[in-house]
């Protein structure tokens, strides 16, 4: 291979990665992402809630509040300059019973002490005019918390990334790391040996494993770096159901009260996720993502409680994903993030233990992540760097008519409609498919387009994007995966010969 | 925005939208515009290159593509208009429809429209399946197009999860084509295709049917299909603990219901029968909106094409009359009931008693019946069957009737 040395070398593409990478990326450096799936994001980052977080619920002073905060304050004008969909709907958390009330006071002064932005306590009546229907007796209103596309924002980051000269290397693994007595790590990858000045570790659900492989098995104050990974099953419902979730939807840590456990929570592209679920699964085998009959059955019954309109017919998909915990299942709960220099590893920048809110805390990590490797290497800021990403926030079928008659004119794939369900047009596949990263999996072209994501999930648009793949791209049939790698879609041609029309 | 006129717009250019359109030509209709989304007029039809299609129609066993060729070559011929690659956005109940196509979004104001969309496949995730969610799991129509279009493969060693006739068509064909069908897995304890099809397509080639199973479990932990756990289930259609057995496959095909394709519907205030999934109509195939009409398996999921293109002929005629003035709106309507055993009617109303023929099927499996048609209580037409069985849609013709003063009919099997 190719020259493989670099000042920084990020380990694991997820949205904290990425945002690292995208922050570092306004300096004169060179910097190297490597990613062991076919495309960014295929783990923790793209299976979550969704959630943009306030930062109210965590415990003040503790690195989950301040960089939730902190993230949610600056993920305004990312989005707007990544072109990223997000929905600030703010948030109720309530409580149903006198009982829990003092569980009212105490988010509020826990939010206040985090420096939450706009909290109110609101009486049922105010609830009623933020979600009709509501219940419970009282709620604190958070009104920065919001929604945000997971997979737009993390592709969001690797891609401008990559359009400011951050190189990413997918399909790669790391298998050994070895720290040189000339202060220079090799990393060994399945693709060859990366040398670089600073590791950062934001391997998620593999972090607790990259750390060890340079002997680092604890924290700097003697915590444990082992994950735990913990998965969370989800159903996704039918854009039918749209509107009638305007807000989230908590319930107050409380004496009677569950505390956060199952809810609905709307999606930027209007659905509406139920779930999350929370079982500890097999430290051997943390990308697991099996959904249970058990677990879906009780998110059937919880969903419907909590939305009485919901019909079989509306659940048409269900996933999960696994929560990188720090804490063991017996000790249950969450421990706070780890984002450290190593102290007795200089320049490995280690990450772990980054589940909820690490999506909204990513932008915020990313600074203070690029706050330690100024310490290494004096930063310079690039002359040309890219902060805008073009296009538009979401689709083409959010935008107005006018908007769409004149990109149509301009486009003419623009008028061509591959997804029927989501009307997602043979341009914004195109898009999807030409990714700076390289990254052509299904589900590459169903996070970057919303091919696929509607209620026929894919029956229409696959035998399309397939065909197109073939013949415009030269796709062959073994070449075709559906996510990761091994997910191989087809064995071969029917017979010899080609299709092609 | 760019907007044009028509008398007639059908949307859909599979068998349905094909059969309306020339039916509203030769009933008067000659400002008709045919819109179709895919590259080429008919349908679904051109992936189904088994035979078995027209027997009804043309008497001969014809393939899907030449059967859509018959209806293809008439509507050519009657210059009617045809706008291929292109979508309908929306559609508002005032008839006017917005469509995209390749450089142009436009609309068109119709006097009169057809719904002719066809079906969708139901697919894993309404099943709810559980397990991983690996590569190899297809819709059996999906894999139909794959395997008879575009040459592709999907897998070797295949299994099938209901006994749809799209399923069953499917198990013949990959094995024909070299891959081991290993079983057809069938929650319901009997088939949901067509008997012609277990023979043909099953018995034929040795694949056996489980009846009464399911798919409990999906392994697939690297990325393809492994293999599934199938188990017996009871009569609440529950798994029965204990009965569970692995089957290694690299394919799992999944042929479980097909959904009429009514989003535009919908949008235009069509009201959706909750049985059939498709717009109530009338007996000119009109839907609650004037001038809407619907046909084909957007109205009910049909199971032979020869009927799909009877019915949207009719829907045609009547459009071309409606669009004219000949289908005066009459007040009084039949409301038609399903009874004992009967699933849905279609029509679900009767408004001008003329040549009507009752469509529906049945909800169980049984034998030397008696199907009856009451009108407010009075026996109007008796008909002895052999044979009932849900997978196949029942007709009964009733002819013309004097609507006037009778308030229901209702179908039942006694």
């Amino acid at each position: 291979m190719n020259n493989l040395n670099y000042d920084v070398v990020i380990i694991g593409g997820g949205v904290v990665g990425n945002a690292i990478a995208r922050g570092l990326s306004r300096y004169e450096l060179s910097v190297a992402v490597v990613e062991k799936e076919p495309d960014v994001g295929l783990e923790t980052s793209c299976r979550n809630s969704g959630v943009l977080h306030s930062g109210i619920q965590y415990k003040a002073g503790t690195l989950r509040a301040k960089l939730a905060v902190r993230g949610n304050e600056i993920m305004g004008p990312i989005c707007s300059e990544l072109k990223v969909k997000m929905n600030r709907i703010g948030k109720l958390t309530t409580a149903f019973y006198d009982d829990d009330l003092a569980g009212i006071d105490r988010l509020m002064a826990q939010g206040i002490a985090n420096g939450v932005p706009g909290l109110k306590v609101l009486n049922n009546d105010e609830m009623q005019k933020i979600q009709p229907g509501a219940e419970g007796i009282r709620s604190v209103w958070s009104p920065s918390s919001g929604i945000i596309s997971p997979y737009a924002l993390t592709i969001a980051f690797a891609e401008n990334a990559c359009t400011n000269g951050t190189k990413y290397f997918l399909n790669t693994k790391v298998t050994s790391m070895t720290k040189n007595p000339s202060g220079i790590f090799s990393i060994v990858t399945n693709k060859g040996q990366f040398k670089s000045k600073i590791v950062i570790n934001s391997a998620g659900l593999s972090s607790g494993n990259i750390s060890s492989m340079l002997g680092v098995y604890n924290g700097n104050h003697g915590e444990s770096l082992k994950i735990w990974p913990c998965r969370g099953e989800y159903y996704v419902v039918d854009k039918r159901l749209n509107g009638y979730v305007k807000t989230l939807l908590y319930q107050v840590v409380g004496v009677k009260s569950a505390g956060i456990g199952v809810h609905l929570t709307p999606t930027v592209d209007g659905n509406i996720l139920i779930g999350p679920t929370a079982t500890y699964i097999s430290v051997e085998g943390p990308e697991d993502y099996k959904v249970t009959s058990d677990k879906l059955a009780d998110l059937r019954s919880e969903g419907r409680k909590l939305l009485p309109t919901i019909e079989m017919r509306d659940f048409i998909r269900n996933f999960a994903g696994n929560r990188p915990k720090r804490t063991t299942p017996d000790e249950g709960g969450t421990a706070d993030f780890v984002i450290e220099e190593a102290n007795n590893v200089s320049g490995f920048i280690n990450l772990v233990g980054i589940e909820s809110p690490g999506l909204t805390a990513s932008p915020a990590i990313a600074e203070m992540v690029r706050d330690i490797v100024a310490q290494h290497i004096e930063l310079e800021e690039k002359k040309n760097f890219i902060a805008e990403r073009a296009g538009f926030a979401g689709h083409f079928c959010d935008l107005q008519p006018e908007e769409q008659e004149r990109l149509v004119k301009e486009n003419p794939e623009y008028g061509e409609v591959f997804c029927r369900c989501e009307k997602i047009t043979k341009k914004e596949i195109r898009d999807a498919i030409e990714n700076n990263l390289g990254a052509r999996t299904l589900v590459s072209i169903k996070y970057r387009a919303r091919s696929g994501m509607g209620r026929c999930q894919g029956g229409f648009c696959t035998p399309r994007i397939i065909r197109m793949l073939r013949d415009e791209y030269g796709f062959q049939p073994e070449e075709y995966l559906l996510r990761e790698s091994g997910s191989h879609l087809f064995c071969g041609n029917v017979r010899e010969g080609d299709a092609k029309q | 925005m760019k907007r044009e006129r028509h008398d007639l717009v059908i949307i859909g250019g599979g068998p349905a939208g094909l059969a309306a359109a020339i039916a509203a030509k030769k009933a008067g209709c000659t400002d008709l515009v045919i819109i179709e989304r895919d590259r080429i007029l008919g349908g679904i039809l051109n992936q189904c290159i088994h035979d078995g299609f027209g027997l009804h129609t043309f008497k001969e066993a014809l393939s899907g593509p030449e059967y859509a060729e018959r209806f293809i070559d008439e509507v050519y011929q009657m210059n009617i208009q045809v706008i291929e690659r292109a979508i309908v956005l929306d559609l508002s109940k005032d008839k006017v429809l917005r469509i995209s196509l390749e450089g142009e979004i436009k609309e068109i104001e119709a006097k009169a429209v057809i719904l002719a969309m066809g079906c969708r496949e139901r697919t894993r995730g309404a099943l709810s399946i559980p397990g991983h969610r690996p590569a190899g799991i297809y819709t059996a129509g999906m894999v139909q197009n794959l395997v008879n279009l575009e040459n592709i493969m999907p897998g070797k060693n295949i299994c099938i999860l209901g006994s749809g006739d799209i399923g069953l068509i499917m198990a013949r064909r990959m094995t024909l084509e070299g891959a081991h069908v290993k079983a057809v897995f069938e929650v319901l304890p009997y088939s949901s295709g067509l008997q012609r099809n277990i023979r043909q397509c099953l018995d034929d080639y040795n694949i056996p049917l489980y009846l009464s199973t399911t798919v409990v479990d999906i392994n697939g932990p690297k990325g393809r299909l492994e293999g599934v756990t199938v188990a017996s289930v009871d009569d609440k259609r529950n798994p029965i603990h204990g009965t569970e057995k692995y089957v290694e496959c690299d394919t799992l095909l999944l042929s479980v219901g097909l959904i009429p394709e009514n989003e535009l519907s919908r949008e235009a205030d069509v009201l959706i029968d909750d049985i059939t999934q498709g717009a109530v109509v009338d007996d000119a195939c009109m839907t609650g909106i004037p001038g809407i009409f619907a046909c084909g398996n957007v109205l009910h999921v049909h199971d032979l094409v020869d009927f799909v293109s009877k019915e949207a002929a009719k829907a045609g005629a009547n459009a071309a009359k409606y669009i004219t003035g000949q289908l005066p709106i009459s007040q009084h309507e039949v409301t038609v009931k399903p009874g004992n055993e009967v699933r849905y009617v279609v029509p679900q109303k009767i408004k001008y008693g003329k040549d009507i023929s009752l469509a529906f099927r049945v909800s169980v499996p049984s034998r030397n019946r008696l199907i009856r048609v009451v009108s407010d209580g009075k026996l109007i037409r008796e008909e002895k069957k052999l044979r009932l069985h849900p997978a196949e849609m029942v007709w009964v013709k009733l002819g013309n009737i004097d609507t006037s003063d009778i308030d229901t009919l209702e179908v039942s099997v006694e």
